[in-house]
């Protein structure tokens, strides 16, 4: 549904080519398109409006570098500029006390029990802790033996107590447990809550005067919509709380609840929620998530992917080739293999901003390198570390060894001096290479 | 000039599908509840219409970009919020003196348009349908994690309970934990008999017995709870399709209804819920839960502009009774009344 807006800005961008600068009007398209891409991941329209403006300040005057398309230099600006407002230093919770007490607040069914027996789960498992989970929502049907199920799962204690109704005496009876017990975590779970719901925020006020939780955690779903900023805010006004829990990011939303929540109430985003896993509990990366709200395709993951291919030593060597124009076809016959090692050559590819579209159509399997192998192969030593010397007989030779034609491995040939040249060109990271070089192949 | 400052402010303000859902739908009663929880919402829109459109009496670019304001704000979605601005944008330049009084009636034109054109039958009260052979009618529960799948068939097993119908219902929730028990206690509240096996275990197989036990004591309507699942999860996806093929053993239409639960905060994702679980089960109807948050209406209208499937139910509470058929031709009034 979404267009995704790199592709977008590419397109617009196509105006600005040949204008050696970014000005008031050849920008004011593509602003228009980032605003889109905003409301369109939910980030609030206000914010959106505000976010565009500064979007252009800093990128009027900018001179459209020959090197990089104008498309992507924007989409640079545009994704600083959303990172850095998500971003910061990050920021871990407070576990000092003794034992620290953490309360969990939000909407019904933003995933409070769930992130509860995860954040147990890893304060124990990771952090050495010893917690104990107190079951804090005396409301919604079987929300006790939900968080029961999850403790017995992850060998946590839950504190429970079936007859009372209040939670502010669970939670207070709850702590004085975990003293004399000798816990040194204390995880308070609470009912959903709307925060239209006077009654029911003025309990959870209650429940943190009462007990004065270390850390106050507001849980809320990704997939949340433009309503996200005046709840984050009413929960923000009533507890004050610290830091906010991003669930269910394994979904496709493109979670612009995340850019809105962080304006309205400036406090960090500290975990995220990636799965129904007790495992699946991760750190909030403000670059991610820039990319996964302007919808340019998860590219730090695929590069991470890549990473963890790569031999490491291999890859320096080859950076050092590179740097020094050595870069032979042996290497990229290795780049080849490389990659598909790295999986379903598709959805690699889709990850890469800008390819994903291009190759919607197509229908590439791995099958795809089979040609270039050939031709490779094909060759001798020398030609593989030097392919200037490959002449009109040599080509003629290979095409028949591989069994290709001769205009098959010009092309190779001709993508492969390509392929250098911006590999010189950007001699950096593995990842961004890689790009370059799928680019090349496409054509 | 106070005059038209006045109707132009009342305008927007009743523009505003937030707290228009629940101007008409809802008993007098309902409608108290919900207008105290609403109060804030309305202020904040009120004072942010209001300093704009102070002094206009006709439609010009800040108007519309205030409407822009509304219906984004509301989670229309950009498109359909282009689709309307854009139709009234016509209008005006067709006609110079256009006035925000007659803006009001051409909105109300454009949204009636949209919600009525997927949906022609309206009903006003939970009605099982006829089915074939007198079999139970089966209607499926689908939905992503924690928009009030359960808590919805609860809520529909007591309505159809108290329009006399015989009702059973299926704990296929076999994976979150606690889903089963949580089930077993609405099914206690609206006193009907509820069929489940333990956690973990098969959901198709769970959704077959609850058939069997329904057809065998000739129930009406039977309600198969399913487990949240997002709908970028293929195998999950496919785990609905084996529970409906499964079911069909027993009876060859089932499940005559799929029911796919949205959460009524929910943004934009939403388009994209409702086309990945049609696409594994064929969703047949909408339920919008959580409207009494700050009563997300603009949804409705996103989703009926750009989906074939009707809305069906909304939920408004937590309470058992908090359950109300949708009916759009009320709901288009209580825009613009």
């Amino acid at each position: 549904m979404f267009e995704n807006l790199s592709d977008r800005l590419d397109r617009s961008f196509k105006l600005l080519k040949g204008q050696g600068r970014i000005t008031e009007i050849n920008i004011a398209e593509t602003l228009k398109d980032v605003r889109k891409a905003l409301l369109d991941a939910d980030v609030n329209y206000k914010i959106a409006k505000t976010f565009t403006d500064k979007v252009k300040q800093e990128a009027l005057g900018q001179d459209v570098l020959n090197s990089v398309k104008p498309g992507q230099m924007m989409v640079k600006i545009v994704h600083d500029e959303l990172a850095k407002l998500m971003g910061g230093e990050a920021v871990d919770i407070n576990v000092k006390g003794n034992p620290s007490v953490i309360l969990i607040a939000g909407l019904q069914g933003s995933g409070k029990t769930t992130f509860s027996g995860k954040l147990a789960y890893l304060q124990k498992t990771k952090k050495g802790k010893m917690p104990l989970l107190i079951a804090g929502d005396v409301y919604r049907p079987a929300a006790i033996d939900q968080l029961k199920v999850l403790g017995e799962q992850i060998g946590v204690e839950v504190y429970t107590d079936m007859d009372s109704k209040d939670p502010v005496k669970i939670a207070k009876d709850g702590i004085k447990y975990a003293k004399q017990k000798g816990f040194d975590l204390v995880i308070v779970d609470t009912a959903g809550r709307l925060a239209v719901d006077e009654q029911m925020m003025n309990e959870i006020a209650a429940v943190k005067k009462a007990i004065d939780p270390q850390e106050i955690l507001f849980v809320v779903d990704a997939m949340t919509g433009q309503d996200a900023v005046n709840t984050a805010k009413e929960f923000n006004d009533r507890l004050n709380f610290d830091g906010v829990v991003l669930t269910k990011l394994d979904g496709d939303t493109r979670g612009g609840a995340a850019l809105s929540i962080r304006e309205v109430v400036n406090k960090p985003i500290k975990f995220v929620g990636t799965g129904e896993k007790m495992e699946a509990l991760d750190v909030f990366h403000p670059e991610r998530m820039a990319d996964r709200i302007l919808g340019m395709g998860d590219i730090v993951s695929l590069v991470e992917k890549a990473q963890e291919q790569f031999d490491s030593e291999q890859a320096r060597k080859l950076q050092k080739k590179i740097a020094k124009n050595q870069f032979g076809f042996d290497d990229f016959l290795s780049q080849i293999q490389q990659i598909k090692k790295m999986g379903n050559l598709k959805d690699l590819a889709a990850m890469i901003p800008g390819v994903g579209k291009a190759l919607k159509n197509v229908d590439i399997d791995d099958d795809a390198f089979k040609g270039i192998e050939a031709i490779i192969q094909s060759m001798t030593p020398d030609e593989r570390d030097n392919p200037v010397i490959i002449n009109g007989s040599r080509r003629k030779r290979i095409a028949n060894g591989s069994g290709t034609s001769v205009q098959e491995v010009n092309r190779l040939i001709k993508q492969f001096d390509e392929t250098r040249k911006m590999m010189k060109m950007m001699s950096g990271g593995g990842g961004k290479n890689l790009a370059r070089m799928m680019n090349g192949m496409r054509n | 000039m106070g005059k038209a400052f006045f109707v132009i402010r009342t305008f927007l303000f009743n523009l505003n599908p937030k707290f228009q859902l629940a101007m008409g739908i809802f008993s007098s009663n309902k409608k108290e509840k919900l207008d105290k929880g609403l109060s804030k919402t309305k202020e904040s829109v009120f004072k942010k219409l209001s300093r704009v459109v102070v002094g206009k009496t006709t439609v010009d670019d800040d108007v519309l970009d205030n409407l822009e304001e509304v219906l984004i704000s509301s989670d229309v979605g950009v498109d359909t919020t282009i689709r309307i601005i854009e139709r009234i944008q016509k209008r005006v330049s067709e006609d110079k003196y256009l006035g925000t009084s007659e803006l009001n009636i051409l909105l109300k034109e454009e949204i009636e348009k949209l919600l009525l054109e997927n949906n022609t039958t309206d009903v006003d009260e939970f009605i099982v349908p006829e089915t074939k052979n007198n079999l139970p009618y089966i209607i499926m529960v689908v939905g992503v994690n924690g928009v009030g799948k359960t808590t919805t068939i609860g809520k529909l097993a007591y309505q159809f309970k108290k329009a006399g119908k015989s009702v059973y219902i299926g704990a296929g929730d076999t994976f979150r934990a606690a889903a089963i028990d949580q089930l077993e206690v609405w099914a206690q509240r609206a006193d009907v008999p509820i069929v489940k096996q333990k956690m973990g275990s098969d959901p198709a197989s769970v959704a077959y017995d609850t058939l069997a036990s329904a057809i065998k004591n000739k129930a009406d309507v039977v309600l198969i709870d399913t487990a949240g699942r997002l709908h970028n999860k293929i195998n999950l996806m496919n785990e609905l399709s084996k529970v409906k093929n499964v079911m069909q053993k027993l009876i060859p239409e089932a499940p005559h209804e799929v029911l796919l639960v949205l959460d009524g905060s929910t943004g934009q994702n939403a388009f994209e819920q409702a086309k990945q679980f049609t696409k594994a089960t064929e969703v047949t109807s909408l339920a919008l839960t959580k409207l009494d948050g700050t009563a997300k209406g603009g949804v409705v209208i996103g989703i009926s502009d750009q989906f074939k499937i009707p809305v069906k139910y909304i939920g408004i509470g937590e309470g058992i009774e908090d359950l109300q058929v949708f009916n759009r031709n009320e709901f288009v009034d209580s825009l613009f009344n």
